[in-house]
């Protein structure tokens, strides 16, 4: 067992979902079987080996320094299940 | 009228056998027979003939003019609003067309509506939907089959002639194991080919975009039609695309093809097995010699795509928040209330689960244990394929350990579920192009796919194997 | 100089770090097409990018990347040739892709350092750590609306240089010396504005204190301010209440606190309570960043004479004290005006600290007066040149000068003109000025008894009044030889 379902709540904190207690439960025999399983990569040595986090080979493009995408405030904020004023809206946050 | 590939309809067109709208309209008659297959996510016909007024007026030259292509709800679209198969994109109408869907768009061809998928491409059974599961138009009686996952529903449109041609994308095996699951082609091209911009990304290491089709032929016509580089995504491939379709040549002369030991796994049907051994006895026939190889790291491909899917999927999850678009949930208190409700409203099972794994494996102390433990394996996988295909042209294996299962099968057991993807990850952790072409049936009559897989950005030399072991069952 | 704070058992030492907060200078933004401007409406300089919109995807700016190596480069850093961008993962209302675009472990900017420079000529080693590239979140604005926070994105996105300093600094005098140092060295290399009341500019400040000799101890982070005289406020205020916890044997909780501009204060921020785990990962999105050695040798040559070096030059060539040269050359522009004043004609290089002193009294307080910057002064670094010149020459005296200056200033004419016009040019002819001398000494003839009796002191004022007749324009030199000459006749 990796995960107890402390650590399951402080994960689902982090990822801002709220698990009702029988989903945790659920979700705590899942991510235990999944972490048992991936466990196996352990048996290779990776010593010397470089991590590859992205396939291709080519090196990062740079784009010139232009202000040219015009987007709209309407067309920024059509989707927005909250918007007020030209602003998106959320509930009020206390710094 | 039975259309069989993208260039009879596109012959009886050019002949005016056929005009645009009634294509439109024998698609829309068909669409909605097929309803109970839960196919379409989104499909209205008024969107199709505001789109055959535009068409009509196209020149006859576009090579995509009038045909009909289905669209994965997971590329953004102008026209056709965009869900991901997810409750959190509720109501999302995208302002922008993806650069595949554009160049779709730009060569005359119709969407006839967005396909199904597991949420945001999550699954291998498209039974992760919000909208509901999509069944497989080969389906007997009352025994609901999957049509495979994640672009189960673009697959199953393909199958049940509801377009010619329909856009996948895969990021374990979403579009080469339902292609085997409904018996038809599907590629997924070199990683960078085609670009991802407007596709909501699930593993962004791992997306690609491909297509569905009828045939190895239409299947290269639209690859060389969506691939090419973009300067909006910094991962995209800037190299030239060949016409594969024009290039096709049924021709193994010479070449060798690679058959990996590691792909015997337990579990897989004797019927695929007894698939792939024809396919190894055609080619060998065709001219192609065989190769016995190894690619050693097999077997830890799995794991190390569910560790490193997952926590990519995490972060770019992330700007679901119900703050910009797409649902929030109502009678929040504060803002992480907000956050908490509607994530845990608008996401699905599936979805959450590997969004706390992927959590987990990037957070702090389990970084180096997880994550970057998987990178270097990852590694290892990719450089079994470099060195294999020093003296290969081409890889042979099964799409899929078996064919479509029941729609409610292991539904359980996430495990179990994964290991679906077995033979398609490790080429999705390489970057290296696969294809699945039906090859055979089994005992039920249902379709077995074999994969043809090659290194990077040598696609052609997949379709000219693909086209002529497709030969084998005209 | 020593920092100690006297407490009541033993001294206290503060330790101070700075994080560093610069927008890059540039039309566009870090991985976006749309504008950087300031103070536009209300989400109107929003890319699908910035918005997060599902698909989209950053690709790098190029003169961003440039810009930080330039600024690499001012700092005396290390640029690295491999750099990569990591996902900064957490949630915030104006963080609209739920992750910030930052660097972690490979930064585009390594080990570096800036000199800071005190009153009595002595200067500092402040080290750099790093400085790394990353988005700007957008802002969220909580008194619009009674029940809700609003969220603007046009600064979602813009660049920002993180300059992390080492935790180098002992005072909040040091660290408004380091800040104005490193603003300067960023104004000089134009990577950017360094306007920190728009918040192109603005610091994190962790503090601690600890018995002098002791290991540091628990620190806090003030966030997000926004000018010198709240960071050196914030320090102090902050310094003082870790200071009265320890004496009273508490403990300093590590926190992340909020400076109250009104008050005065620090308090600890509410919405930020739990603990953070940024789960930083490479951005698959995003390539390394390679930098090759030609590229960077390419901007070395773009880059401008930068503060100590041009503090150095006025040290060696004009002689200036350290603490002088440091503040002329904190504010380019200024030295800028000066470099032009002295290069304006080949005289005034030994004059140079005149010229200081009437750029940084004279012209200053009229400029400051009408709030004029002095880029924008209607004295042109020119035509002061030939003022203190005149001046040089006894063509007029010091104090007409300071008359024909604001006249200057007021109506933007050169100096000969006014003098012209004005007849303000100095008396030098001996025959004009005895005439003066012998009519002041006339009217004043019990004043002249009283000199002659042994009243020395009364010369000032006979020079007085012969200068008021005069009208300020006899010579002072040849006024006063005249004077006693006539008077030693006199006795």
């Amino acid at each position: 067992m990796k995960l107890d379902t402390n650590t399951i709540n402080k994960i689902a904190k982090l990822a801002r979902i709220r698990l009702s207690e029988e989903e945790a439960k659920d979700l705590l025999k899942d991510m235990n079987s999944i972490l048992d399983w991936v466990e196996q990569l352990n048996e290779v040595n990776t010593d010397s080996v470089a991590p590859l986090a992205n396939i291709s080979s080519s090196t990062l493009p740079q784009r010139k320094d232009e202000a040219k995408d015009i987007n709209s405030t309407d067309e920024i904020l059509k989707n927005s299940p909250d918007k007020l004023e030209g602003y998106f809206a959320v509930p009020k946050v206390v710094e | 009228m039975d259309f069989k590939s993208i260039s009879q309809l596109k012959s009886l067109l050019n002949e005016n056998k056929i005009s645009v709208k009634e294509i439109a309209e024998t698609y829309i008659k068909r669409i909605k027979e097929k309803k109970e297959l839960n196919i379409f996510i989104y499909f209205n016909d008024d969107k199709i003939h505001e789109q055959v007024k535009e068409i009509e007026r196209l020149p006859n030259d576009l090579t995509l003019k009038g045909i009909p292509i289905a669209v994965k709800d997971l590329f953004c679209t102008k026209n056709m609003p965009t869900t991901a198969g997810s409750k959190i994109l509720n109501n999302f109408e995208p302002s922008y067309e993806s650069f595949v869907t554009q160049k779709l768009v730009d060569q005359g061809s119709i969407f006839v509506g967005k396909t199904n998928l597991d949420e945001f491409a999550m699954g291998s059974a498209t039974n992760t939907s919000y909208f509901g599961n999509t069944i497989n138009p080969l389906s007997k009686n009352d025994n609901p089959l999957t049509s495979g996952g994640s672009s189960g529903g673009s697959a199953a449109a393909v199958a049940a002639d509801l377009c010619l041609g329909a856009t996948g994308t895969d990021t374990g095996g979403s579009i080469r194991q339902p292609a085997s699951f409904c018996g038809v082609v599907g590629i997924k091209p070199t990683y960078g080919l085609c670009s991802r911009w407007g596709i909501a990304a699930f593993a962004s290491s791992l997306d690609q975009a491909g297509v569905f089709s009828k045939n190895v032929t239409d299947a290269s016509i639209l690859l060389e039609e969506i691939a090419g580089h973009d300067q909006r995504d910094s991962t995209s491939s800037n190299v030239q695309i060949p016409s594969y379709s024009k290039n096709l040549n049924p021709s193994l002369d010479g070449k060798v093809v690679g058959i990996p030991k590691e792909y015997t796994v337990e579990g897989t049907s004797d019927e695929i097995n007894g698939v792939w051994e024809d396919a190894i006895k055609s080619l060998e026939k065709k001219g192609a010699k065989i190769k016995h190889i190894s690619l050693p790291h097999t077997k830890y491909a799995l794991p190390t795509y569910y560790i490193i899917a997952p926590a990519e999927a995490s972060s770019n999850l992330a700007r679901y928040d119900g703050v910009k678009y797409g649902f929030r949930a109502t009678d929040s208190k504060s803002l992480d209330d907000m956050y908490e409700l509607t994530r845990s409203e608008g996401f699905g099972k599936e979805v959450k689960r590997r969004i706390l794994i992927g959590t987990y494996v990037l957070s702090a102390g389990y970084y180096d244990a997880y994550y970057l433990k998987a990178q270097k394996v990852r590694k290892l996988i990719a450089n079994d394929f470099l060195e294999v295909f020093s003296d290969c042209d081409l890889i042979l294996t099964p799409t899929a350990p078996s064919a479509a299962f029941l729609l409610n099968e292991k539904q359980d057991d996430p495990i179990k579920m994964y290991l679906n993807d077995v033979f398609t990850v490790p080429a999705s952790l390489a970057g290296i192009p696969g294809i699945s072409i039906p090859y055979g049936k089994d005992k039920q009559g249902l379709p077995l796919g074999i994969q043809l897989l090659s290194k990077h950005y040598n696609e052609q030399e997949i379709f000219n194997a693909a086209f002529a072991l497709e030969k084998d069952y005209e | 100089m020593s920092n100690l704070i006297k407490g009541k058992k033993h001294d206290w030492e503060t330790v101070i770090g700075l994080e560093i907060h610069a927008q890059v200078k540039s039309n566009s933004k870090l991985f976006s097409n749309s504008s950087t401007a300031f103070g536009s409406k209300p989400n109107s300089q929003v890319s699908l990018v910035d918005a997060a919109m599902p698909g989209m995807l950053p690709v790098i700016n190029r003169y961003c990347i440039e810009q930080a190596v330039k600024t690499g480069i001012g700092l005396k850093a290390k640029i690295n040739n491999y750099s990569v961008f990591d996902r900064k993962n957490y949630f915030y209302a104006d963080l609209p892709q739920g992750y910030q675009i930052s660097q972690y472990k490979h930064p585009i900017v390594g080990e570096g350092k800036v000199i800071i420079d005190f009153k009595d000529g002595s200067s500092k080693d402040i080290r750099i750590v790093r400085l790394h590239l990353e988005q700007d979140a957008g802002k969220s604005l909580h008194d619009q609306n009674p029940t809700k926070t609003y969220v603007d994105l046009n600064r979602s996105g813009v660049a920002l240089m993180e300059i992390v300093s080492e935790p180098d600094i002992r005072s909040a005098d040091e660290a408004g010396l380091y800040i104005s140092k490193i603003r300067s060295i960023l104004m000089y290399l134009d990577t950017c504005d360094g306007n920190m009341q728009e918040g192109s500019l603005r610091a994190d400040v962790n503090i601690s204190v600890r018995k002098p000799g002791d290991e540091y101890g628990t620190r806090c982070e003030i966030k997000n301010l926004n000018s010198i005289k709240f960071i050196k406020q914030a320090i102090n205020y902050e310094v003082k209440r870790q200071i009265e916890v320890l004496e009273d044997g508490g403990v300093i909780e590590q926190n992340t606190l909020l400076f109250n501009t009104s008050t005065g204060k620090t308090r600890p921020m509410r919405s930020k309570e739990e603990a953070h785990d940024y789960r930083y990962f490479p951005d698959p999105d995003l390539l390394p960043l390679e930098i090759d050695l030609e590229d960077i040798n390419k901007l070395k040559k773009t880059i401008p004479e930068l503060p100590d070096d041009r503090k150095k030059r006025y040290v060696d060539d004009y002689n200036l004290s350290n603490y002088d040269a440091s503040v002329l050359t904190a504010d380019k522009s200024v030295s800028d005006y000066f470099d032009t004043v002295i290069k304006s004609d080949k005289k005034l290089k030994e004059s140079s600290k005149i010229v200081v002193n009437w750029i940084t009294s004279e012209l200053f307080s009229l400029l400051n007066e009408k709030n004029i910057e002095i880029n924008n002064s209607p004295i042109t670094p020119e035509n002061l040149g030939r003022l203190i010149k005149f001046i040089k020459e006894d063509i007029i005296s010091g104090k007409i000068a300071k008359e024909v200056l604001l006249e200057m200033f007021n109506t933007k004419l050169n100096p000969q003109k006014i003098i012209e016009q004005k007849g303000l040019k100095q008396v030098t002819d001996t025959s004009e000025i005895e005439i003066i001398v012998d009519e002041v000494l006339k009217e004043n003839q019990k004043m002249v008894d009283q000199y002659l009796s042994g009243k020395d002191k009364l010369l000032g004022f006979f020079v007085g009044q012969s200068m008021k007749k005069s009208k300020g324009k006899a010579n002072p030199k040849i006024l006063n030889q005249i004077l006693k000459i006539k008077l030693s006749k006199k006795k």
